[in-house]
C-alpha cells in the first residue's frame, strides 16, 4: 500500500511542487484582496438605498452564491474569448475567485454592520452625526473586528477553491499534482504531496482565524 | 452566427435536462448520506470516548484542510493502486459523502456543544440513559442551532457536486463542457448550466435565511 511510496520521486519534483505552491499563494493573495475590495463595494450598493445599485448588487450578490464557482470560471475561461478578450489563464483564474469571494464577502460585511445595535445608530443621529460621520465613528469600528473571523474563513476557502484553477491549466500547486500524475503516473506521491501542502495553509489560517476569535470573544466579555 | 447556435442549444436541451437529473441525483443520495454519516460522527465528536474523538478529528483536519478536487483525485486514481477499483459514479458518490459527512459533523458537534451541561446532568438525574438524553433533551435543542448553517452546507454540497465532473461523471457542468467544444459560445452554454444550478440552490438558499431569522428571533 504505502510501502512503495516513492519520497525520490517527490524529491525529484520538489521544484515543481514550490513552483506551484508560490503560484498558489501568490493567486490567492493578490484574488483575496481584489475580493475584499469587490466585497467593499458590493456591500456598500446593497445596504443604500438606491434602487439602481441595490438590485444589481443583490442579483450578483444571489447569482454568485447559488451558481457553482466551476460553472462561474468556465463561463469566463470560455465566455470571455467570445467577446474578443483574449487573457492569460491566471488572469481569468484571478478574475473568477474574485468574483465569487467578492459575494460572500459583502454578506459577511453586511453581517458585521447588522450586529451594531440600532440604539447605537440612533445615538449617533440624536448627536447630530451625518450618514458618514456615523459609518465612519460608530458602526465600521465596531462592525470590521467582527468580520475578521469570517474573512479568514473566507481566505481558506478561497485559498482551496484556487486548486480548481488547475483545471483551466493554471500552473499552481494541484496542476503540479496533475502533472506528475501524467509524466509517471504516480498519483499517490502526487497528490498525497499536494494534500500535505494545503494542509499546512489551512493549518497556518485557522491558527490565526481561531486567534482571532478569541480576541473578539475576550473583548466582549471586557 | 448566435442565433445559429442558439437555436443548435435548443436542440439539445433534453441533453441538459439529462445532465441536471444526474446532478440532482448525486446531490440527493450524497445529502442523505452526508447528513447521516456527518450525525454519528458528530454525535461520537462531542462524546466522551477520547481515542474516537481524535480519529474524528484528524479526519476531518484533513478533509477540511484540502480542496475537494484534490479529494477526489485522491479517490479515483489512488484507490485503483490499492485495489479498489471504482467507477466514476461511485467513485463521485464516495468522495461527496467523505466531504460532506465532515462539514456536517462540524455543524452537529458546534450544536451539541451549545447545550450547557446542566441539560446533560438533568436529563441523567430524571433517569434517561445516554441514547435517551441525546434523543429527548439534547438534540432536539441542538436542532434550532444546527438547523440554519445544515441547510446552508447543503446549498454548498449541491454546489460541489460540480467538480466531480472532472472524474467524467456526466452531469451538469460536465455537460457544459462538452457541449461548449461544439458550440463555441461559452457566455451561452455556461449561463445555461449556470440558470438551472440556480433553480435547485436558490430554493434552499431562501430556506436558510428563513430558518436564520427564525431561530434568530427564537
Amino acid at each position: 500500500m504505502l510501502a512503495d511510496f516513492n519520497l525520490r520521486v517527490i524529491l525529484e519534483y520538489l521544484p515543481l511542487f514550490l513552483a506551484g505552491l508560490r503560484s498558489t499563494f501568490f493567486i490567492s493573495i493578490v484574488s483575496i484582496g481584489l475580493a475584499i475590495a469587490t466585497g467593499i463595494l458590493a456591500c456598500a450598493c446593497r445596504i443604500s438605498g438606491i434602487r439602481l445599485i441595490k438590485y444589481p448588487a443583490i442579483a450578483y450578490i444571489e447569482i454568485i452564491r447559488s451558481t457553482p464557482l466551476l460553472v462561474q470560471i468556465y463561463f469566463l475561461y470560455f465566455g470571455l474569448p467570445t467577446l474578443g478578450i483574449r487573457v492569460p489563464e491566471i488572469q481569468t483564474g484571478i478574475l473568477a475567485l474574485m468574483l465569487n469571494s467578492g459575494a460572500y464577502i459583502a454578506e459577511i460585511i453586511r453581517a458585521g454592520i447588522n450586529s451594531v445595535e440600532p440604539g447605537q445608530i440612533e445615538a449617533g443621529v440624536s448627536s447630530g452625526l451625518n450618514y458618514v460621520q456615523r459609518m465612519r465613528f460608530i458602526i465600521l469600528p465596531q462592525a470590521l473586528g467582527v468580520t475578521v473571523p469570517p474573512l479568514l474563513g473566507q481566505a481558506i476557502v478561497l485559498v482551496k477553491d484556487s486548486a480548481l484553477l488547475s483545471l483551466i491549466s493554471v500552473a499552481e500547486l494541484t496542476r503540479a499534482g496533475q502533472t506528475l500524475t501524467s509524466d509517471r503516473f504516480m498519483p499517490s506521491e502526487a497528490f498525497f504531496t499536494v494534500a500535505f501542502f494545503y494542509m499546512c495553509i489551512y493549518f497556518c489560517l485557522k491558527a490565526l482565524a481561531d486567534w482571532s476569535q478569541r480576541k473578539l470573544i475576550f473583548r466582549e466579555a471586557y | 452566427m448566435t442565433a445559429f447556435y442558439f437555436e443548435r442549444l435548443v436542440e439539445i436541451f433534453p441533453f441538459f435536462l439529462k445532465g441536471l437529473w444526474m446532478t440532482s441525483k448525486i446531490a440527493f443520495i450524497s445529502l442523505v448520506t452526508c447528513t447521516l454519516l456527518g450525525f454519528i460522527l458528530g454525535i461520537f465528536r462531542s462524546g466522551k470516548n477520547m481515542i474516537l474523538k481524535r480519529i474524528i478529528g484528524v479526519y476531518v483536519a484533513f478533509v477540511r484542510g484540502t480542496p475537494f478536487v484534490v479529494q477526489v483525485f485522491i479517490i479515483f486514481f489512488i484507490l485503483p493502486e490499492w485495489g479498489l477499483q471504482l467507477k466514476a459514479f461511485p467513485a463521485a458518490l464516495l468522495a461527496m459523502a467523505i466531504m460532506g459527512s465532515a462539514f456536517i459533523c462540524e455543524i452537529v458537534a458546534g450544536g451539541i456543544s451549545s447545550i450547557p451541561k446542566g441539560q446533560w446532568e438533568a436529563a441523567a438525574s430524571s433517569g434517561l440513559n445516554l441514547t435517551q438524553q441525546l434523543r429527548w433533551v439534547i438534540l432536539p435543542q441542538a436542532m434550532k442551532v444546527i438547523l440554519p448553517p445544515l441547510v446552508g452546507q447543503f446549498v454548498l454540497l449541491i454546489k460541489d457536486t460540480s467538480v466531480v465532473s472532472v472524474i467524467g461523471v456526466m452531469e451538469l457542468t460536465r455537460v457544459g463542457w462538452v457541449t461548449v467544444v461544439r458550440i463555441p459560445e461559452g457566455l451561452m452554454v455556461f449561463s445555461l448550466v449556470g440558470a438551472l444550478y440556480f433553480v435547485i440552490s436558490y430554493p434552499l438558499i431562501l430556506l436558510s435565511n428563513y430558518l436564520e431569522q427564525k431561530m434568530a428571533v427564537n
